[in-house]
């Protein structure tokens, strides 16, 4: 009967000392288990999330924060519906950036906010080390949801998530990130994440957009994309923001695509069954080419999005598990 | 004209890319090099071969001028792509490189198509481009070096103006690296040099005129030689003219920096003394220096810390130089007297004929991946065939360029060309 929630064989959760870490600031740091135990739980969400019912009751009781200090849609959405499918109370404050004047004011927030007992703070804010800051000054545990150019490590895991279940492995693959990596997060999280997992990386990138002495992280570096994405599996294409397009980095939108777009012809320099993903929001025209963006056969950008709730589930059952523990 | 095969012979034939000079023949067939050599007179020939005797001239690859102010478009009144090739077929330049302070400046492929299209119209010489590093030459946002590049441009400055914010030197220095491409700096800070009409120094204060330090160039290259080390970037610093300058230039390529440099004639050939009273054509930009200065940039040609010779050819109209030295425009001709002038380096003993040379045809195209520079068969037949000896005055009213600014007039000099050949075409051929 479709009504029936088909039986999925969940894996424990793991025990506190398996995971131990009250905080989710980063992918840096994070051992080759730690990150399988996450993966290896998010797999049993998504067979969670594709069912009728999608809801279990594993935070009931538990309050979530989405403190915000920047603009998002799908990060905020992903981490709430998380929280609401593990029988979570979700709740999103959105503050705005131009509120926020001094360090002492992310401070007042965070203790404001602690006093109403939060179990979790899932927190975005423009400032790289601010999520960390906050972390400090409060008692629950904290999910970076983006801090600035630092890391963005949901964002790492969902990535690897979709890789790990079209390839069925991360080791041994070899994922090229082309575009904005000097001011990207995601590119920071993924570098750490992938490395850490055994797979070759690329970094593809205008000299301009590249951080210094990036090769010391144990990437490789290209300027040249056909010659960047030639023999990879995966190809992440990173969003160029349009204000770093008029000159200072990139001379003009026109340029970044001719050199650094991703289309169906500069494809075909990788191997041939190479698969394409983007972090989002695209630029369409931009970093990738419209047609393949859309491409069910190449792009995993869909399916990228659907892994993110399921990795944000796992990071909060851990995170609650391991407070659970200490507790008792 | 023909472009069957045509035989120079009893010529000198003078190689700086391989250090060949030699007496011998080179034959040339549609429009290009078929082969050289001192044995190749003996050796079987085309038997309709048109046969050039060339007694007591040499023969070299054309000299290749890497800067070159066309002032089209926008200043057709000063000179043209047309007159310009005229005044490089004189001099023997076979190829040169415009700089890209034109109006509207070369920040737009269009701009770089326009030109090559003018220069395939003029069928003279070669003419490349350089591209701008910012747009309109404003020192801010980044051009579009990639497509420029592939459009033809061979390298990127921003011609007379120094690229003064750090910053936008740091990522133009990087973006460009990223395609391989050099980046060509003005060397002078341009707050030490913005009121200065001459070089600092006694006599500017006699003559009440604001003067230009040597640190301005100094600075600049300092500054330039920590981003390329930074950068990993390709640079080129233009016509150095102070013996600070060089000494700069020469401690980073010892460090193995990617830096090379030019040098105009003025500076080797010229001091500050060339200004007199007032006369505005020795007002160059930068300004002609000390005569210790002039003793440097010599030294400098010699060791190989300064490995290009260009023109800076910079026509100015009457209405442009005929003012107070203040408000008198900067530059000077120069394609139709850099052989010459070079040459002067020669019978100077300063440099040997082949070393003079490598600064005008080898140098200039492998340093900017240029065609041409050496003789190679296969390759077209651009070569200039001269008389390295010949005595004559430069005169004013002789040139071929559409302006007449020339700080040499009536200066006696030896070395003329007699014959210039671009695609074994014969572009020019002295009468006199």
């Amino acid at each position: 009967m479709a009504s029936k929630r088909k039986a999925v064989e969940r894996p424990q959760t793991p025990p506190a000392h398996a995971f131990p870490h009250k905080h989710l600031l980063g992918i840096e740091g994070l051992s080759p288990q730690e990150i399988q135990i996450l993966l290896d739980l998010a797999d049993s969400y998504v067979e969670q999330n594709r069912a009728e019912n999608k809801k279990t009751d594993l935070l009931r009781g538990r309050t979530l924060i989405n403190l915000f200090f920047e603009n998002s849609t799908r990060t905020r959405t992903s981490f709430e519906l998380a929280g609401k499918r593990l029988g979570g109370d979700t709740i999103n404050m959105a503050v705005s950036t131009s509120s926020i004047k001094k360090g002492e004011t992310l401070i007042d927030t965070a203790m404001t906010l602690n006093a109403m007992h939060p179990d979790i703070l899932c927190v975005r804010h423009p400032h790289s080390g601010a999520v960390q800051l906050l972390s400090e000054k409060v008692n629950c545990s904290v999910v970076n949801g983006g801090d600035g150019t630092h890391e963005h490590p949901t964002q790492a895991l969902l990535d690897a998530q979709t890789i790990r279940r079209r390839y069925g492995k991360i080791e041994g693959l070899t994922v090229a990130i082309s575009g904005d990596v000097l001011h990207s997060r995601v590119a920071r999280s993924n570098m750490y994440l992938l490395t850490t997992m055994g797979a070759k990386v690329r970094l593809v990138a205008p000299p301009t957009l590249l951080p210094k002495d990036v090769e010391r992280y144990g990437v490789h570096v290209f300027n040249n994309l056909e010659d960047g994405i030639s023999g990879c599996d995966i190809v992440m294409m990173l969003r160029l923001q349009t204000e770093r397009m008029q000159g200072m980095y990139v001379p003009s939108i026109r340029e970044y695509f001719r050199f650094y777009g991703l289309t169906k012809e500069k494809l075909n320099a990788a191997n041939p069954d190479a698969l394409v993903m983007h972090p989002g929001p695209m630029n369409r025209g931009v970093e990738i080419d419209s047609e393949l963006a859309d491409d069910i056969d190449r792009s995993l950008i869909r399916e990228q999005v659907e892994m993110g709730v399921a990795v944000r589930m796992a990071v909060f059952e851990v995170l609650t598990r391991n407070k659970m523990n200490k507790i008792q | 004209m023909s472009l069957g095969p045509t035989l120079y012979f009893n010529v000198r034939l003078l190689d700086p890319a391989t250090g060949l000079d030699t007496m011998g023949a080179l034959l040339t067939q549609d429009g290009i090099v078929v082969d050289y050599g001192a044995e190749l007179e003996k050796n079987s020939l085309p038997s309709k071969a048109k046969m050039i005797d060339c007694t007591g001239l040499c023969l070299s690859p054309g000299f290749i001028d890497i800067r070159v102010h066309l002032r089209e478009p926008g200043e057709e009144y000063k000179e043209t792509i047309e007159t310009a090739g005229q005044a490089a077929a004189t001099g023997g330049v076979t190829a040169m490189v415009c700089l890209p302070n034109t109006k509207p400046p070369i920040d737009d492929v269009s701009v770089v198509e326009f030109i090559a299209r003018r220069a395939r119209e003029a069928k003279l010489v070669k003419v490349y481009t350089y591209g701008t590093v910012t747009r309109a030459t404003e020192g801010e946002q980044l051009t579009e070096m990639g497509l420029l590049s592939e459009a033809g441009a061979v390298a990127f400055t921003d011609g007379t103006r120094a690229i003064s914010n750090a910053m936008v030197m740091s990522r133009a220095l990087s973006y460009a690296s990223g395609f391989g491409l050099i980046i060509v700096q003005h060397p002078e800070e341009p707050f030490l040099a913005k009121d200065g009409v001459m070089n600092e120094s006694e006599i500017s204060t006699r003559l009440g005129l604001p003067g230009i330090p040597n640190a301005a160039e100094a600075i600049m290259l300092e500054r330039d030689v920590r981003l390329v080390e930074m950068t990993g970037g390709r640079y080129h610093a233009a016509h150095i003219s102070t013996a600070d300058g060089i000494a700069i230039i020469r401690a980073a390529k010892s460090r193995g920096l990617n830096i090379t440099c030019d040098t105009a004639p003025h500076y080797f050939s010229l001091n500050e003394n060339a200004i007199g009273d007032y006369r505005s054509f020795a007002k160059l930009s930068p300004p002609l220096r000390s005569e210790d200065d002039r003793l440097a940039v010599v030294s400098a040609l010699a060791d190989g810390t300064i490995d290009i010779i260009a023109s800076d050819h910079s026509p100015q109209d009457q209405e442009s130089k005929r003012l107070p030295f203040i408000q008198a425009e900067c530059g000077a001709i120069g394609l139709e007297t850099l052989l010459p002038l070079t040459l002067e380096l020669v019978h100077n003993g300063e440099l040997s004929l082949l070393k003079a040379l490598e600064k005008i045809t080898s140098k200039p195209a492998s340093l900017f991946n240029l065609p041409g520079g050496k003789l190679q068969r296969g390759a077209p037949a651009d070569i200039v065939l001269f008389d390295p000896d010949k005595p004559w005055v430069l005169r004013e009213e002789k040139f071929s360029s559409k302006s007449k600014n020339s700080p040499y007039d009536g200066r006696p000099v030896q070395g003329i060309v007699h014959e210039t050949i671009v695609d074994g075409r014969s572009v020019f051929k002295f009468s006199p």
